[in-house]
Protein backbone atom coordinates (compact mmCIF):
# COMPACT_ATOMS: atom_id res chain seq x y z
CA UNK A 1 0.00 0.00 0.00
CA UNK A 2 1.53 3.73 -0.76
CA UNK A 3 2.05 5.94 2.04
CA UNK A 4 3.39 9.85 2.28
CA UNK A 5 4.97 9.50 5.45
CA UNK A 6 6.50 6.48 7.45
CA UNK A 7 7.04 6.25 11.09
CA UNK A 8 9.23 3.65 12.04
CA UNK A 9 8.29 2.95 15.81
CA UNK A 10 10.01 -0.39 15.96
CA UNK A 11 11.06 -1.33 19.42
CA UNK A 12 9.39 1.50 20.93
CA UNK A 13 7.12 1.16 23.61
CA UNK A 14 4.05 3.20 25.12
CA UNK A 15 3.32 6.03 24.94
CA UNK A 16 5.96 6.71 21.70
CA UNK A 17 3.98 4.81 18.92
CA UNK A 18 0.95 7.06 19.43
CA UNK A 19 3.21 9.93 19.94
CA UNK A 20 5.05 9.87 17.19
CA UNK A 21 1.60 9.07 14.87
CA UNK A 22 -0.03 11.83 15.93
CA UNK A 23 3.06 14.04 15.16
CA UNK A 24 2.95 12.36 11.68
CA UNK A 25 -0.68 13.10 11.42
CA UNK A 26 -0.35 16.71 12.42
CA UNK A 27 2.37 16.89 9.58
CA UNK A 28 0.47 15.37 7.22
CA UNK A 29 -1.64 17.09 4.55
CA UNK A 30 -5.14 16.16 3.88
CA UNK A 31 -5.56 13.22 1.21
CA UNK A 32 -2.05 11.87 2.52
CA UNK A 33 -1.46 8.16 4.12
CA UNK A 34 0.79 7.48 7.16
CA UNK A 35 2.32 4.46 7.85
CA UNK A 36 3.19 3.15 11.59
CA UNK A 37 5.63 0.23 11.81
CA UNK A 38 6.23 -1.00 14.92
CA UNK A 39 6.23 -3.87 17.94
CA UNK A 40 4.92 -2.82 20.65
CA UNK A 41 1.78 -5.23 20.92
CA UNK A 42 -1.04 -2.41 23.27
CA UNK A 43 0.09 -0.26 20.49
CA UNK A 44 -1.50 -1.96 17.87
CA UNK A 45 -4.71 -1.76 19.49
CA UNK A 46 -4.32 1.56 20.51
CA UNK A 47 -3.02 3.72 17.20
CA UNK A 48 -6.52 2.41 16.02
CA UNK A 49 -8.50 4.19 18.83
CA UNK A 50 -6.35 7.17 18.58
CA UNK A 51 -6.99 7.26 14.88
CA UNK A 52 -10.81 7.04 15.80
CA UNK A 53 -10.44 9.58 18.16
CA UNK A 54 -8.99 12.31 16.08
CA UNK A 55 -11.67 11.42 13.35
CA UNK A 56 -8.78 10.36 10.68
CA UNK A 57 -9.75 7.11 8.37
CA UNK A 58 -8.23 3.77 9.41
CA UNK A 59 -7.23 2.08 5.99
CA UNK A 60 -5.50 -1.22 6.71
CA UNK A 61 -3.59 -3.01 9.88
CA UNK A 62 -1.32 -5.48 8.94
CA UNK A 63 0.44 -8.12 10.88
CA UNK A 64 2.70 -10.32 7.85
CA UNK A 65 5.63 -11.38 10.46
CA UNK A 66 4.30 -12.13 14.05
CA UNK A 67 4.45 -9.29 16.42
CA UNK A 68 5.77 -7.03 13.89
CA UNK A 69 2.90 -4.48 12.60
CA UNK A 70 2.74 -1.94 10.25
CA UNK A 71 -0.68 0.23 10.14
CA UNK A 72 -1.81 2.72 7.68
CA UNK A 73 -4.18 5.76 8.34
CA UNK A 74 -5.78 8.94 6.21
CA UNK A 75 -5.99 11.54 6.75
CA UNK A 76 -9.26 12.45 5.90
CA UNK A 77 -9.93 16.60 6.66
CA UNK A 78 -7.40 19.42 8.08
CA UNK A 79 -7.04 20.34 11.13
CA UNK A 80 -8.01 23.49 12.75
CA UNK A 81 -5.07 24.94 14.94
CA UNK B 1 -12.51 20.32 22.03
CA UNK B 2 -12.11 18.06 25.09
CA UNK B 3 -9.05 18.57 27.51
CA UNK B 4 -7.10 16.66 30.60
CA UNK B 5 -5.75 18.03 33.57
CA UNK B 6 -3.33 16.83 35.51
CA UNK B 7 -1.81 18.15 38.27
CA UNK B 8 1.37 16.87 39.77
CA UNK B 9 1.97 17.07 43.46
CA UNK B 10 4.24 14.57 43.79
CA UNK B 11 8.27 15.04 43.13
CA UNK B 12 8.73 10.85 42.74
CA UNK B 13 10.44 9.97 39.48
CA UNK B 14 7.40 7.57 38.66
CA UNK B 15 4.86 9.93 39.22
CA UNK B 16 6.84 12.37 37.15
CA UNK B 17 6.54 9.20 34.32
CA UNK B 18 3.22 8.43 34.97
CA UNK B 19 2.18 12.88 34.41
CA UNK B 20 4.06 12.83 31.67
CA UNK B 21 2.89 9.45 30.55
CA UNK B 22 -0.60 10.37 30.78
CA UNK B 23 -0.26 13.81 29.01
CA UNK B 24 1.23 12.84 25.89
CA UNK B 25 -1.60 9.96 25.77
CA UNK B 26 -4.10 12.79 25.96
CA UNK B 27 -2.55 14.60 23.05
CA UNK B 28 -1.64 11.76 21.10
CA UNK B 29 -5.38 11.19 21.04
CA UNK B 30 -6.85 14.25 20.33
CA UNK B 31 -7.39 15.76 23.38
CA UNK B 32 -5.57 18.96 24.84
CA UNK B 33 -3.69 18.65 27.99
CA UNK B 34 -2.31 20.61 31.15
CA UNK B 35 0.00 20.23 33.66
CA UNK B 36 -0.12 21.69 37.10
CA UNK B 37 2.89 21.47 38.74
CA UNK B 38 2.80 22.20 42.27
CA UNK B 39 4.26 21.54 45.90
CA UNK B 40 6.55 18.77 45.74
CA UNK B 41 5.77 18.40 41.99
CA UNK B 42 7.27 21.76 40.64
CA UNK B 43 10.83 20.51 42.00
CA UNK B 44 10.80 18.85 38.57
CA UNK B 45 10.67 21.88 36.67
CA UNK B 46 13.51 23.17 38.27
CA UNK B 47 16.35 23.63 36.03
CA UNK B 48 18.39 20.24 35.57
CA UNK B 49 16.06 18.49 37.98
CA UNK B 50 13.84 17.01 35.85
CA UNK B 51 15.32 13.47 36.04
CA UNK B 52 17.07 12.78 39.65
CA UNK B 53 13.59 12.25 41.62
CA UNK B 54 13.65 9.65 43.57
CA UNK B 55 11.28 6.48 43.52
CA UNK B 56 8.12 6.56 45.82
CA UNK B 57 8.72 2.99 46.79
CA UNK B 58 11.72 1.09 47.22
CA UNK B 59 14.30 3.65 46.61
CA UNK B 60 16.68 1.79 48.96
CA UNK B 61 18.93 5.05 48.91
CA UNK B 62 18.95 5.00 45.74
CA UNK B 63 19.96 1.39 44.81
CA UNK B 64 16.26 0.86 43.47
CA UNK B 65 16.16 4.12 41.48
CA UNK B 66 19.55 2.81 39.76
CA UNK B 67 17.40 -0.71 39.26
CA UNK B 68 14.28 0.90 37.89
CA UNK B 69 16.68 2.82 35.74
CA UNK B 70 18.10 -0.30 34.43
CA UNK B 71 14.67 -1.90 33.99
CA UNK B 72 13.30 0.92 32.29
CA UNK B 73 16.14 1.46 29.80
CA UNK B 74 15.97 -2.36 28.87
CA UNK B 75 12.38 -1.92 27.83
CA UNK B 76 13.44 0.78 25.72
CA UNK B 77 11.21 3.39 28.12
CA UNK B 78 11.37 6.66 26.54
CA UNK B 79 13.09 9.57 29.15
CA UNK B 80 11.29 12.06 30.87
CA UNK B 81 13.04 14.61 29.12
CA UNK B 82 12.02 13.17 25.90
CA UNK B 83 8.18 12.70 27.46
CA UNK B 84 8.34 16.47 27.94
CA UNK B 85 10.14 17.41 24.55
CA UNK B 86 6.93 15.85 22.87
CA UNK B 87 4.55 16.76 25.42
CA UNK B 88 5.51 20.61 24.67
CA UNK B 89 5.53 19.59 20.65
CA UNK B 90 2.13 18.06 20.45
CA UNK B 91 0.85 21.55 22.27
CA UNK B 92 0.46 20.55 25.92
CA UNK B 93 0.29 23.09 28.11
CA UNK B 94 2.95 23.62 31.42
CA UNK B 95 1.25 25.73 34.43
CA UNK B 96 3.55 26.33 37.45
CA UNK B 97 2.26 26.67 40.93
CA UNK B 98 2.61 30.45 42.24
CA UNK B 99 1.78 29.42 45.85
CA UNK B 100 4.42 26.38 45.93
CA UNK B 101 7.19 29.00 44.39
CA UNK B 102 6.15 31.63 47.68
CA UNK B 103 6.16 29.09 50.24
CA UNK B 104 9.11 27.11 49.13
CA UNK B 105 11.19 30.42 47.96
CA UNK B 106 11.60 29.24 44.62
CA UNK B 107 12.52 32.11 41.78
CA UNK B 108 11.02 31.89 38.52
CA UNK B 109 14.84 31.90 37.13
CA UNK B 110 14.71 28.85 39.12
CA UNK B 111 12.82 27.19 36.89
CA UNK B 112 12.94 25.95 33.18
CA UNK B 113 10.75 29.15 31.98
CA UNK B 114 11.00 29.02 28.01
CA UNK B 115 8.63 25.65 28.73
CA UNK B 116 5.86 27.15 31.26
CA UNK B 117 3.32 28.52 29.79
CA UNK B 118 1.65 29.87 33.05
CA UNK B 119 2.12 30.35 36.10
CA UNK B 120 -1.03 30.81 38.39
CA UNK B 121 -2.81 29.29 41.90
CA UNK B 122 -5.81 27.18 42.00
CA UNK B 123 -8.03 29.45 40.54
CA UNK B 124 -5.55 29.43 37.32
CA UNK B 125 -6.26 25.21 37.75
CA UNK B 126 -10.14 25.29 38.67
CA UNK B 127 -10.57 27.31 35.06
CA UNK B 128 -8.91 24.38 33.70
CA UNK B 129 -10.23 21.47 35.41
CA UNK B 130 -13.92 22.75 34.94
CA UNK B 131 -13.37 21.96 31.32
CA UNK B 132 -12.25 19.31 31.24
CA UNK B 133 -13.32 15.20 30.77
CA UNK B 134 -10.49 13.74 32.30
CA UNK B 135 -9.08 15.39 35.82
CA UNK B 136 -6.20 13.45 37.65
CA UNK B 137 -4.44 13.92 41.30
CA UNK B 138 -0.74 12.41 41.04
Amino acid sequence: MHSDIKVDCINQICPIPLVETRKALRKAKEGQVVEVIGTHPASKKEIPMAVKSLGFKLLKIEEREKGFWRIFIKKIREEEE
Amino acid sequence: MKKASIILHSGDLDKAYSALIIGNGALAMGLEATLFFTFWGLERLKKGKLDKAKLCRRNLFGLGRWIMKKKMKKANLASLEKLLKNYKELGGKIIACEMTMEIMGIRKEDLREEIIDEYGAVGTFINEAKESKINLFI
